[in-house]
């Protein structure tokens, strides 16, 4: 079996979920080659092809020209699987891929059993086996579900692609999260809201906890989308990746762009009605109640 | 100028799944039904894109059985102009391939300059249906937008990628975006507006019409993940449940006194 192995860099940084496919082609014992559009002075560790093209010259979002670029080692090196991050760039290219070679695309790849590929459902609580038709298969990884036990090493073969320059797209630079506001990775302790806090006011209990143990009070994404707490504050994948001493979930479903904000705490708490909640995969505890009535008791407890 | 949405019915994510009899994906019985909630976002984006342009259509589209069409009629209540619902039964046998080609076929000559999309769904969660839309219509995609605005013929959009960072990007309609959680704040439909969506126009088209393609993914088994977590359940009385935590807090952990 041959693989393609699509590595990502950003800002001339290349990013280190760029190995997960690496690690998930060693398991399925297949041979790998790798495409990136990056910085030559941040190339993979690894024995291989490299096929690299100036991010530079690319583009910065240019997804037709890193797709031409893809097809053209695809004709190339012939794999059999192609693989991607599920990440903001993964998604966004490996549908035009499969499309462009009339291929599927199996998206968000957990594990693989008898030849056919693990995907999460409903929000982790059912998986399908997904099969694929055809020759050659595009997959995507859930992000954390591959990696490396050991640093990268060796050095790739790069044979450089030529760019062609044109684009539909123009890119219009970066914008960063606004400065300032909480440092949560500093805490020790954080209590952090969810969707199931139900409405704004109901802030104020999950605050009144971590004032009470001492910690900061975080929250998951549709907390802070609703605007009801700062961005700073969020938990995740798009907000900031935490470790502290005690993680308290309330009303915390445990979507994995949470979890892989927070999973690698080292006490884990979880709040909530639900008892089937994906959050209960990774909390130590998981206390089955209506926060509204639990957190006060709680920190009436810990007050007195 | 003229919108296309294309929206999902999924159910409510806190439902307590069970398999269907095949073993092949859930079973419909006993779930209460939503709108996919990305697609809330794309539902809204639209609106507001012919409110600021005083003049244009939008239309939303919804694959499945007669019961999506409940959620069809949110999308016309939240101010969607005509629904067009592309009638199948099996709808959840389907892959991305199939059911981005069966929109196509029916986007294909009508001319849409703008089309939204969620940015994937919450029970299947491919995210390729709208990129692949976008592909067998012609036109350029960008993906998980947070921010949109649209002057002269041309989008700028927010493109959200990990760690809080945004990506800002131009270009020219016709175009298709695929619409992440917060672009906007989606309106809750007023009663006035939703009997005023019961004579808005919903036509069905069946899928046999439409559908050309064979599947380039199947799903062989659906499947309750292993549980790994070892992790303990409490359950009672609050007042139990507090001295039980606290209890194991003081034993498991270093932070409380």
């Amino acid at each position: 079996m041959k693989t393609l192995l699509i590595a990502e860099s950003r800002q001339g940084k290349l990013l280190p979920g760029s190995y997960e496919p690496l690690d998930f082609a060693n398991k399925i014992g297949a041979e790998a080659a790798m495409f990136l559009v990056g910085s030559e002075s941040d190339l993979p560790h690894f024995d291989g092809s490299l096929y690299f093209a100036e991010e530079s010259e690319v583009g910065e979002y240019n997804p037709e020209e890193h797709l031409r670029l893809i097809l053209e080692v695809v004709d190339k090196e012939k794999p059999q699987l192609i693989v991607l991050s599920h990440s903001s760039y993964g998604w966004d290219l490996a549908p035009r891929i499969a499309l462009a070679l009339q291929v599927g695309q199996i998206s968000e790849v957990v594990g693989y059993q008898d030849g056919a590929m693990v995907v999460p459902a409903c929000n982790s609580k059912l998986q399908r086996v997904v099969q694929a038709q055809g020759e050659v298969t595009v997959v995507t990884l859930q992000s954390g579900a591959f990696g490396l036990d050991d640093e990268p090493a060796g050095t790739p073969t790069v044979e450089k692609l030529s760019v062609q320059a044109d684009s539909k797209f123009e890119f219009h630079g970066y914008e960063e999260a606004e400065e300032g506001g909480v440092d949560l990775t500093k805490a020790e302790i954080i209590v952090s809201a969810g969707r199931g806090i139900g409405k704004p006011e109901n802030l104020a209990i999950v605050e009144a906890l971590a004032k009470v143990l001492g910690g900061e009070y975080g929250a998951s994404r549709p907390v802070v989308d609703s605007d009801w707490a700062e961005h700073s504050r969020q938990v995740g994948s798009t907000g900031q990746t935490v470790a502290p001493k005690l993680y308290i979930a309330c009303g915390i479903s445990g979507a994995i762009q949470h979890l892989a904000g927070m999973k690698k705490s080292e006490f884990i708490v979880a709040i909530n009605t639900d008892r089937d909640a994906p959050i209960g995969e990774v909390a130590d505890v998981l206390v089955v109640a209506d926060l509204k009535q639990f957190l006060p008791a709680l920190t009436a407890r810990l007050e007195g | 100028m003229k919108i296309l949405i294309c929206i999902k019915q999924v159910p409510d994510m806190e439902s307590r799944f069970k398999l269907n009899d095949a073993g092949t994906w859930y079973s419909d019985q006993d779930l209460a039904w939503r709108m996919n909630e990305y697609d809330e976002f794309a539902v809204e984006q639209a609106i507001q894109l012919r409110e600021q342009l005083g003049e244009a259509e939008v239309v939303v589209l919804s694959v499945g059985s007669d019961r999506v069409k409940e959620t069809m009629k949110k999308a016309l209540a939240m101010g969607a102009d005509r629904g067009v619902h592309i009638q199948d039964d099996t709808s959840y046998e389907k892959d991305p391939f199939q059911i981005a080609s069966v929109i196509a076929a029916y986007a294909g000559d009508q001319n849409f300059d703008v089309i939204f999309t969620g940015m994937q769904s919450q029970d299947r969660g491919s995210a390729q249906v709208g990129v692949l839309l976008a592909g067998l219509l012609g036109m350029p995609a960008v993906t998980t937008i947070v921010g949109f605005e649209y002057d002269d013929g041309k989008a700028t959009v927010r493109r959200e990628l990990e760690g809080g960072l945004k990506a800002v990007v131009k270009l020219a309609s016709p175009a298709l975006f695929t619409c992440q959680l917060g672009l906007n704040t989606p309106r809750y439909p007023t009663l006035p507006n939703i009997m005023k969506a019961k004579r808005k126009e919903l036509v069905s088209l069946p899928m046999a019409d439409l559908l050309k393609v064979e599947a380039l993914t199947t799903t062989a088994a659906t499947q309750f993940p292993e549980k790994k977590g070892g992790g303990m359940i409490l359950e009672g009385d609050v007042g139990e449940l507090t001295e039980q935590l606290v209890a194991i807090l003081k034993d498991k952990t270093t932070v409380l006194k």
